[in-house]
């Protein structure tokens, strides 16, 4: 005959048994409630608007001239009211270079090291507590860095470098006109202030590179679908982002084969460093230096249109400063 | 008792086998409504744990795996005796060789060591699910025949049949599908239901969770006079004669009525110890096993950046990665399509992507009011989608959203007849579903070679309005590749993939 039921036994099984199907419902449970590994994209967050308080008694604008980058952005930001009118202690800045090609300081696709090393500094003494130079370029981001001399000439002055290859983009709410949302660096919704710190180029398809496309720098995601609507795009992006500076490095400006050039034969001297906190007004200063009227550029035209800042402003008359040799 | 529980057993496994082949069979809109393959699949708990380990989440349909949970903790592995399809054609298929094996019943049909590989296959592949991939259904039973059959055996058959073949249509690598199928039945002739006893991983996990069964086999060693006769029939190899191995049984209980002293029981609470051997692997094998399921996913994610561009995903399939982790590789998908369209992918889809459901419009289309892959897929890899959601027959009163994007069709103009040959052709703009249509045609005068002016229309696609269907390419009378053809570009399920602006201008 078989064995009795052992009471001990079945309890064990039992307990086991509960064990195992508990155990099942409670994993099916949490499957039930939990929010799975693949989130779905997260939303899009706004972007701050990065302006400092306006002064009527300063110019939206001043044009330093001289042979010293660094003088230059000195002496221009000295007529704006000097760095601390926009950058309060303990703040965190996030200054935007062109730093997209692997090219040297001479060949000009960049902005010159030494205006971004200058603008850090100013930053730093008016007590900033974090400086963060970065751009998403378009070539490899850690010869970008390198050729370009901006990661040694900023980190000397005290910034610290973020490699968009490294970083993390983040969806911002654009509300474009083009743009509903886009992919950022991570830091543009963490900054207090942003710099955009672009060089004056040559463009096929814009005419003029200088402060309004240097945002897309800031962009992930396949920028190159931005190029169907290039100016609207621009437009957008300058009204979303609103930087508290723009300074606009006219050193050299690339006259022909932009945005990328090479030789140094498609650059032409101006010696020229433009501050402002016009946007708009800085942009059709820089489009003056390619020979072209910025009325006929178009991202100019309706970056005005939608209220960003004045053309006529750096379309004429522009107060200018010497500095130095 | 023993006699009417063994015919128990067999009307059991009768009726899951009929059900099984049936809704394989009857896939129609109609059919699907009355016998839904999503609910015999849901049953599985290693696609339930596959899911809930790759992705965190379970589907609720997927729930219904508890079921077999309690069936396992009550008496075994009684799901690979009595409803497994798989098992119930590998017992078919050892019953029709039983004369092809020699030898005595203990030793013919005796446990073997590698009968463990299943418990390795399994700790490897629940670590790769954990890692993020859903590969673990390559081998799962039921998606295994599921996709056997429908990619593999039948269209075999329709072949065979000719025009009078249930639905005659074909599929890449069917002969492999269907090779690897007829294989693993072949290994019945020299070890009795072999897949089920040495390289199942669901019979794996069932067999953990039968250490808990509450009824199990006893031998009244009284009565017992080791004849080994119990052996005989024996489905799992579990040794009923010896020190019987309860993560093996298959609850088939052969035993019992094979048994001339009545020696064998199937109890509640029966003292049958915990098994030895079959669970107790050296600790060298287990680590082995951990290392290459981890090693899975970063191998095969080296490979590729992304899926090939002919990887066009069914419509509502979930993103690249989170499909290649929700996916079972089941097939119920590429059987349910209407057009032939769905194919199980051997290449196109990556190695991770083997099995997974692939559009092919040379093949078929994607019919724009039908949602049946997203009805019929177990784990919502695939969404469930109404033609409203889907949205492609939307009126201007029904729906609001856009449209699921599928790919975007683009021209071949050295290929297509009225921009490369002179020659009149419509069909690609006839066909378009899209209302307003994504391919127009732009009117234009050309010469040929005879001096005759033709007027004709050259087609031009307007990415923003194409969903990717596939009825251009399918329909295309250029052969062999058409001259409007598909990829998968600007799918929706990637939300950074497009590659226009989506014409938000004025």
């Amino acid at each position: 005959m078989s064995a009795p039921v052992n009471r001990r036994l079945a309890l064990r099984r039992l307990g086991g048994a509960g064990l195992v199907l508990g155990g099942s419902g409670a994993l099916a449970w949490l499957g039930r409630t939990g929010r799975g590994r693949f989130q779905p994209a997260r939303s899009a967050q706004p972007v701050r608007d990065h302006r400092a308080a306006e002064e009527p008694s300063r110019p939206p604008l001043v044009v330093a001239r001289g042979s010293d980058p660094a003088a230059m952005v000195t002496a221009a930001l000295a007529e704006l009211g000097g760095m601390a009118r926009f950058v309060k202690r303990g703040e965190t800045v996030l200054v935007k270079p062109n730093m997209a090609w692997d090219r040297t300081p001479e060949q000009g696709a960049n902005t010159h090291p030494e205006v971004v090393a200058e603008v850090v500094r100013q930053c730093r003494t008016a007590g900033a507590a974090r400086v963060i130079v970065a751009d998403n370029p378009v070539h490899d981001a850690s010869r970008v860095a390198a050729r370009s001399g901006i990661a040694a000439a900023a980190s000397a002055a005290g910034a610290e470098l973020l490699s968009a290859a490294a970083a993390s983009f983040v969806p911002a709410a654009i509300g474009g006109v083009v743009l509903a949302s886009w992919d950022v660096l991570a830091v543009l919704l963490l900054t207090d202030r942003l710099i955009n710190v672009p060089v004056v180029k040559h463009h096929s398809l814009s005419r003029l590179t200088c402060g309004l496309k240097n945002h897309m720098g800031l962009l992930g995601g396949s920028r190159g679908r931005l190029h169907q609507e290039i100016h609207a795009c621009v437009v957008d992006l300058a009204a979303a982002f609103r930087p508290t500076l723009t300074v606009v490095d006219a050193t050299r400006v690339m006259v022909r084969n932009g945005p990328t050039g090479g030789r140094l034969d498609d650059l032409k001297m101006v010696n020229a460093v433009a501050v402002g906190t016009d946007a708009v007004a800085c942009e059709a200063w820089a489009a003056r230096q390619l020979g072209l009227d910025p009325y006929d550029v178009p991202s100019v035209v309706q970056a005005e249109g939608r209220g960003l800042g004045r053309v006529a402003a750096g379309a004429g008359p522009v107060p200018e400063v010497g500095a130095g040799a | 008792m023993p006699e009417l529980l063994r015919g128990l057993r067999r009307v059991y496994q009768g009726y899951f086998l009929l059900l099984f082949l049936a809704a394989l069979l009857l896939m129609s809109d109609e059919g699907l409504r009355r016998l839904p393959v999503r609910r015999l699949l849901q049953l599985d708990p290693l696609s339930a744990a596959s899911v809930l380990a790759s992705s965190w989440l379970l589907p609720a349909g997927l729930a219904a795996a508890l079921i077999v949970v309690a069936v396992t903790v009550l008496f075994g592995r009684a799901f690979c005796g009595w409803i497994c399809p798989l098992g119930t054609l590998h017992q078919i298929a050892s019953w029709l060789t039983r004369g092809l094996r020699h030898g005595p019943y203990q030793k013919a049909n005796r446990w073997r060591a590698h009968f463990r590989l299943k418990y390795l296959l399994l700790l490897a592949l629940g670590i790769a699910a954990l890692a993020g991939t859903g590969v673990v259904g390559l081998l799962d039973p039921l998606s295994l025949a599921m996709r056997s059959f429908a990619s593999g055996l039948l269209p075999a058959v329709d072949a065979a049949l000719g025009k009078g073949g249930t639905r005659p249509r074909t599929f890449g690598g069917a002969w492999l599908t269907a090779a690897v199928f007829l294989g693993l039945l072949a290994a019945n002739r020299w070890v009795v239901r072999w897949w089920c006893r040495a390289l199942c991983p669901l019979g794996a996990l069932l067999g953990l969770g039968a250490r808990t069964a509450l009824f199990r086999i006893e031998v009244d060693e009284e009565r017992c006079n080791a004849c080994n006769r119990c052996a005989r029939d024996c489905q799992g190899g579990d040794e009923p004669f010896a020190k019987h191995r309860v993560s093996e049984c298959h609850v088939c209980l052969n035993c019992l009525a094979t048994c001339p002293e009545e020696a064998i029981r199937f109890r509640l609470f029966a003292p049958t110890s915990a098994p030895a051997g079959g669970v107790d692997l050296p600790r060298r094998q287990l680590i082995g096993a951990a290392l290459a399921g981890a090693a899975v996913v970063p191998l095969l994610r080296a490979t590729t950046a992304e899926a090939s561009p002919e990887a066009i995903r069914p419509p509502g399939s979930l993103a690249e990665d989170a499909f290649l982790a929700r996916c079972v590789r089941c097939g119920a998908c590429v059987n349910a399509c209407p057009t032939g369209a769905l194919q199980p992918s051997l290449t196109t889809a990556g190695l991770e992507g083997l099995y997974t459901p692939v559009l092919v419009p040379r093949r078929g289309w994607c019919e724009p009011s039908c949602t049946r892959c997203g009805q019929v897929c177990p784990t919502a890899a695939i969404a469930p989608l109404t033609p409203e959601t889907k949205g492609w027959t939307r009126t201007a009163s029904t729906g609001a959203g856009r449209p699921v994007k599928i790919g975007t069709a683009f021209f071949d103009w050295g290929r297509c007849l009225p921009w490369a040959m002179a020659t009149p052709c419509v069909v690609c703009e006839e066909v378009c579903p899209t209302s307003p249509k994504a391919i127009t045609l732009e009117p234009a005068e050309v010469a040929r070679a005879d001096g005759r002016v033709v007027r004709l229309g050259r087609p031009r696609i307007d990415p923003d309005l194409c969903v990717g269907c596939g009825l251009c390419e399918a329909k295309c009378p250029v052969a062999a590749p058409a001259a409007v053809r598909v990829t998968r570009a600007g799918e929706s399920r990637d939300a950074r993939g497009g590659f226009t602006l989506g014409g938000r201008l004025p």
